[in-house]
């Protein structure tokens, strides 16, 4: 008992003391750059659907996210997304090239250990949590659908 | 008028992802997720389609987009389909970024290394 | 008692230090004997990169020792990966007997008190001390994959690229190894994997009140109080943690992990793991106690003996640091 109460003193004697750092210049810097990415994004869209105007609109929102995770990933391969993300935070964590740099990051990071071992089992290590929560949210959302439906 | 749109609504969802980061010290993972259940949430409650409809890209391209294509597609396919559209849907609505991203994945890290900081 | 006096006085007869290109560019920079030009090293692997400078530390010790691989009777040795294995692939290099250490970023303090106490018992005569640890091995084991876009928290610190390695002779000459004083496990129940300065500093603090109690020595009593990579604010809570206890830590007192990198280098709290430590000491301390600029010193290096598994687990993490007093030869 008397360890625990040591404890959360020095626990709480360490969080006062723990250097503050600014917070605007990288919540300024998260918004303009998370705000550029997604003008990227409304970018090769717009431009998708002036060069090819028969394609429909879901099609060309598939080709502009593709467009994006090829981007980030090819960044991510020449080592420039980690600076990225070190200068915008979330603003390169939030949009879908966060999400793509989070599978290419430990794939490549592992290859050492073998293709399969290591590439393909390490894969997910980031964005496993990210897949497997969408995934069964999403089959949620769908049952739930399913018995209103019902009713 | 369009862009500026998809730019301030964009710059603010991620803005909103670095308040996460330093009020609660959680890593990208956990970011991510947040957001995705986020999506999902906003797509099963009808809110993301007239949000999408003003923000475009903004909305979309943010992860939030991605876990309300897993939630439109799962509710479209229980409608065509039946209970069989819940396990199927949300997948087949995502199967192309989720693709894309393991497949450049993997293409890169056979010829690239991590390079130290 | 956790300190003990060694009679026979063992002497650190040569000491090898290696770096990567950013520690070089460090304030310690140029008391390191090579420096890297990248962190690869050549190699095909960041491990083996790291095996690569530990082979290269002893072989660089055993030459400024002027000794053969046969003349060393056993190679302590540790470092920060799963299992050691830095220091086991070295070992299988060198052909000698060989104890592997593990007391996290403790573990330069850790072999030479093992070594010294080995050679004052009259087991051994010469002892090579080794430890190190490598940026990218150690980012990928505990944190997260190198090109992962995410920022660095205030509270953490840089592991640093660097190898050192000691010879620890009976005969010859050279700065002695004079106490030692073994430290305790200690948590005080910190689980922020990114603050490892403050899950350590009370070991160092335990350490260091020992060692002043049973030696009935002040600080001052020293030129210079260093300890390993507590960093900015595990230095800063260490003074704090003393002066509650009545020990005042005055100007002799310095952090290596905080005095590691230049301030332009963006490391946040300052360096940490085994080769900040081993390379302060084979580098600069030895340098300056052999040329007399420092008499008596207290090299306190401190380990955060974290584990992934664990603090998955929900656990603290807990601190060991070990103190050895050593003096300039004669």
């Amino acid at each position: 008992m008397k360890n625990q109460q040591i404890n959360q003193k020095y626990n709480r004697y360490v969080e006062a003391r723990i250097p503050k750092t600014k917070a605007w210049p990288s919540l300024f810097n998260s918004f303009w750059v998370g705000g550029v990415i997604c003008l990227i994004g409304q970018g090769i869209n717009d431009a998708l659907l002036y060069i090819f105007p028969s394609m429909a609109e879901q099609t060309a929102w598939a080709w502009t996210l593709i467009a994006l995770i090829f981007i980030a990933s090819f960044l991510t391969a020449l080592g420039v997304y980690d600076k990225i993300g070190k200068f915008a935070g979330g603003g390169s964590i939030v949009p879908i090239t966060g999400f793509s740099n989070s599978i290419s990051s430990p794939a490549i990071e592992f290859k050492h250990e073998g293709i399969i071992y290591g590439t393909c089992v390490k894969m997910f290590t980031v964005a496993g949590p990210v897949i497997v929560c969408g995934v069964v949210a999403s089959v949620v959302v769908g049952l739930i659908y399913y018995i209103a439906g019902l009713i | 008028m369009q862009y500026l749109w998809v730019f301030l609504i964009g710059g603010l969802v991620c803005m909103l992802g670095e308040v996460l980061i330093i009020t609660t010290k959680i890593t990208s993972a956990r970011i991510l997720v947040c957001f995705v259940l986020i999506g999902v949430v906003l797509q099963a409650v009808n809110l993301f389609e007239p949000l999408c409809a003003f923000a475009k890209a903004g909305i979309n391209v943010p992860i939030i987009g991605f876990g309300a294509s897993l939630a439109k597609g799962a509710i479209g396919a229980v409608k065509s389909y039946g209970l069989i559209g819940a396990f199927t849907g949300g997948l087949q609505a995502t199967a192309g970024g989720i693709a894309a991203a393991i497949a450049f994945a993997f293409i890169f890290s056979l010829i690239c290394k991590s390079k130290t900081k | 008692m956790q300190t003990i006096e060694f009679k026979r006085r063992p002497k650190i007869i040569a000491g090898y230090t290696i770096a990567g290109p950013k520690e070089g560019q460090g304030n310690f920079g140029k008391y390191f004997d090579y420096v890297m030009h990248d962190d690869i090293f050549g190699e095909k692997t960041y491990e083996m990169a790291e095996r690569k400078m530990f082979e290269q530390a002893v072989t660089g010790a055993l030459q400024k020792a002027g000794l053969k691989s046969a003349d060393i009777n056993l190679l302590l040795a540790g470092d920060l990966l799963n299992q050691i294995i830095s220091s086991s692939y070295t070992a299988r290099a060198f052909n000698m007997p060989y104890l592997g250490m593990f007391g996290a970023c403790s573990t330069m303090a850790e072999s030479l008190a093992a070594g010294a106490t080995l050679i004052d018992g009259g087991y051994f005569e010469n002892v090579v001390c080794l430890t190190g640890s490598h940026f990218s091995t150690a980012e990928r084991q505990f944190r997260f994959p190198l090109e992962l876009g995410n920022q660095r928290v205030p509270t953490s610190q840089w592991t640093a690229t660097a190898a050192g390695a000691a010879v620890l002779s009976l005969h010859g000459k050279g700065a002695s190894v004079c106490m030692a004083t073994y430290g305790r496990v200690i948590d005080y129940g910190v689980t922020d994997v990114n603050n490892m300065g403050a899950a350590m500093a009370p070991s160092a603090a335990d350490t260091l009140i020992n060692h002043f109690e049973e030696t009935g020595r002040k600080p001052s009593y020293y030129d210079l109080i260093v300890t390993g990579d507590l960093g900015k604010l595990g230095s800063d809570i260490l003074i704090d943690l003393l002066e509650e206890k009545g020990i005042k830590l005055g100007a002799n007192y310095c952090d290596c992990g905080h005095c590691y990198y230049s301030r332009r280098q963006d490391t946040m709290c300052g360096a940490s793991g085994c080769g900040v430590s081993a390379s302060v000491l084979n580098g600069y301390i030895l340098n300056k106690l052999n040329k007399g600029e420092y008499r008596k010193v207290l090299f306190v290096p401190t380990g955060a003996l974290m584990s992934t598994t664990a603090s998955g687990q929900g656990e603290s993490i807990p601190g060991v640091s070990h103190a050895i007093v050593i003096e300039a030869g004669e």
